[in-house]
């Protein structure tokens, strides 16, 4: 149950394995978490994730496989999870997500099937099978880690960024839609992070680590903003991005 | 989901309805819980205003059977005309029987009379194992796992408690100033034996030589002769408040400078020392209840409470919570010092003997939570504990060094609600149950 400072003492996070969800559930495992239910693909991913919490002072760690590119496997993971955590679930985060490889996207229908199917298909219907389990509770909060690839589609990443923007589009009506049930939805949108999914491509302007954009997104966990910027100035770079000639954006550099 | 039970069979129907079995059931009374130990997220909430019945008060002893929906202010007003007082109130009148029960309330009597459930004789109890007529004799574990037990034994449905005679609907009141924590604690210490109300308002934000300045006020039912000429008991009866808070302030509103400001005018106006000042039931025991809806001050952030008690021993926890707040420059009301007399036989009722103290702290200062996380170490290493009722955020790894008795408490739900129908956001935060 979360606590009057917001803190949630159980989670489930979708895309168990990712490093920007590790460093937010080790912050969270510093104030009032104790149970966590991880859901992905890679098994043994997820139980060094696991251990990492255990080793941070969460009581209870699992792990549950559930595969991102079939649809229909969404539902009948949520509803493991939540059985998993056996109380109330506080938070759950929605960091899945598939950075691809454009190049090999670009002319591939089953690359960009998949792609799809991993950024936003799977997540949306997760999400809106978490959605009737929390309104059921009467509280709970949901964090979606979107990407500043949402805002404007580029020709360097154009499928991740198409995907990215229907989850982040899924999300804001979601954020509407649960006003006043208790539950609440938030939106968290990094920059470019220097992790695992991005080590081969070259760090750009405004390149944040996991940890600050954690620290950046764990603050406004607490608060009522919908979007979480991180780095914040993000947030207005995006806005002129996104009224930047078509003819000078397609020459943006990777 | 919220229902407004009439009937036993009302409850035996909830307690076996799909909410109840998926969520758990809490009940709830007027709902004015600082934190969450009457809301149970995604089960069934059980409001208590049904059972409203109010017997005749025994002119004799005294004794009177209420339900566990009437409120202390209902019951006072009935009760003062006839010369009677209930033996303990809180800060609000604004709180049921069945509240008091749960939270085991203590008021400004401790020292001398306990807390409330030390005047109640019998209660009728709805448990998920069947109804209970429970007394201090005939099931003692049950009786005092439900004095300050959170409602997690059941659902209370009526209780006879013992009312205290009173002389006049006034009390005498000796008013002192005091510089600083070490002198009104002093003064607390030598002379709260000779009234029957004590407590302290201490100032929070000063530092140094008048850390913790503070104003003791002290007294007991006015003699009838000390108030002849004044109007009567009738006209005693607590009125509706006469000023209001119509709309939420902007948060923030109460900050450091507000608050600095708000709390030396209070305590230049409170007298230096006045003796067998005369003053009505509602001023002296309900302040806040002549504001209505004074959270709003607070907006739309909200405040949370925060009171511990602390054996004797350790009365030094009080000066260093209070030098740590006001050094974190958290900004904190009037605090509200207390001694506390001998506890009742309840495994998890909060006050024993020693001093509380009670915060109220406006949320916001990104300092407060880290700050309140130092205060609960310092009580719990200091032997002393949180009141369940006034919290929303302590954390959980202290509730058995705090409650060193929770386990008596525990099989006591085992034994009357062995499939844990009975629950709420308080006791899944704290794990009181022990199942987490």
């Amino acid at each position: 149950m979360q606590d009057a400072f917001g803190q949630p003492q159980t989670a489930i996070c979708f895309g168990g394995t990712s490093e920007i969800a590790t460093a937010i559930l080790l912050r969270l495992a510093s104030e009032r978490l104790t149970d966590v239910v991880l859901v992905g693909r890679d098994e043994a991913g997820l139980e060094a994730a696991a251990d990492r919490l255990r080793a941070a002072g969460i009581a209870r760690a699992s792990v549950i496989t559930a595969d991102a590119s079939d649809p229909t496997s969404a539902g009948p993971a949520v509803e493991r999870a939540f059985e998993a955590v056996k109380q109330p679930v506080d938070l759950v985060l929605m960091a899945v997500g598939m950075l691809g490889d454009q190049e090999l996207d670009d002319d591939s229908a089953e690359r960009t099937a998949t792609m799809m199917t991993v950024n936003v298909t799977w997540p949306s219907a997760v999400l809106a099978q978490v959605r009737g389990r929390m309104v059921a509770q009467g509280m709970g909060k949901i964090l979606v880690l979107s990407s500043v690839a949402a805002i404007r589609t580029r020709k360097a990443n154009y499928t991740y960024g198409a995907g990215k923007m229907g989850l982040d589009g899924f999300a804001l009506g979601l954020a509407d839609s649960v006003r006043g049930t208790g539950v609440t939805v938030q939106i968290a949108r990094p920059g470019f992070v220097t992790s695992r999914m991005t080590a081969h491509l070259k760090p750009i302007p405004f390149s944040t680590t996991p940890d600050v954009a954690a620290d950046k997104i764990v603050a406004g966990l607490s608060g009522k903003a919908t979007v979480l910027w991180s780095p914040g100035i993000l947030r207005v770079v995006f806005a002129i991005f996104r009224i930047v000639p078509p003819m000078l954006w397609r020459k943006m550099p990777a | 989901m919220v229902l407004h039970p009439t009937s036993t069979s009302d409850l035996e129907a909830a307690f076996s309805s799909d909410a109840a079995q998926q969520g758990g059931v809490i009940a709830r009374g007027l709902g004015r819980s600082y934190g969450d130990p009457a809301q149970v997220s995604g089960g069934l909430v059980l409001v208590n205003d049904a059972f409203n019945e109010c017997s005749a008060i025994h002119p004799e002893t005294g004794e009177v059977t209420v339900g566990s929906g009437v409120s202390i202010d209902t019951l006072l007003a009935t009760s003062i005309p006839q010369g009677f007082f209930v033996p303990v109130t809180p800060g609000t009148r604004q709180v049921t029987i069945g509240g008091a029960i749960a939270a085991d309330i203590h008021g400004k009597n401790h020292h001398v009379d306990g807390s409330f459930m030390a005047h109640v004789t019998s209660m009728d109890l709805m448990t998920p194992s069947g109804l209970k007529h429970v007394t201090p004799t005939n099931d003692p574990e049950l009786f005092w796992a439900t004095a300050g037990g959170m409602g997690l034994t059941g659902v209370i449905l009526r209780a006879t408690l013992t009312m205290l005679k009173i002389p006049s609907a006034y009390v005498a009141v000796d008013t002192t100033r005091h510089r600083n924590l070490d002198e009104v604690m002093n003064e607390m210490v030598t002379g709260d034996d000779r009234y029957r109300y004590s407590v302290a308002w201490v100032d929070c934000m000063t530092s140094g030589d008048r850390m913790g300045r503070a104003v003791l006020t002290r007294g007991d039912h006015a003699a009838a002769d000390l108030v002849e000429g004044r109007p009567g008991p009738e006209k005693a009866i607590p009125t509706a408040p006469r000023l209001g808070v119509p709309f939420e302030a902007p948060s923030g509103l109460l900050n450091r400078l507000s608050i600095t400001a708000f709390n030396e005018a209070w305590f230049r106006a409170a007298p230096k020392n006045k003796i067998g000042g005369i003053e009505s039931i509602s001023t002296f025991f309900h302040p806040l209840d002549g504001v209505s809806n004074w959270n709003r001050l607070y907006g739309s952030r909200g405040f949370v409470q925060y009171q511990f008690a602390v054996p004797d021993t350790a009365g030094e926890t009080v000066r260093i919570a209070i030098e740590r707040l006001s050094a974190s420059k958290v900004p904190s009301f009037l605090a509200v010092l207390k001694r506390f007399g001998a506890g009742t036989p309840g495994p998890i009722s909060f006050p024993t003997p020693g001093w509380t103290l009670a915060l109220d702290l406006p949320i916001g200062p990104p300092a407060l939570p880290k700050v309140l996380n130092e205060l609960d170490d310092l009580v719990a290493e200091a032997g002393g504990r949180i009141y369940l009722a006034k919290d929303a955020r302590l954390n959980p790894v202290h509730i058995e060094t705090m409650y060193p008795r929770i386990g008596e408490f525990r099989a006591v739900l085992d034994r009357v609600d062995p499939n844990g129908l009975m629950t709420s956001d308080l006791a899944h935060r704290l794990n009181l149950r022990g199942k987490n």
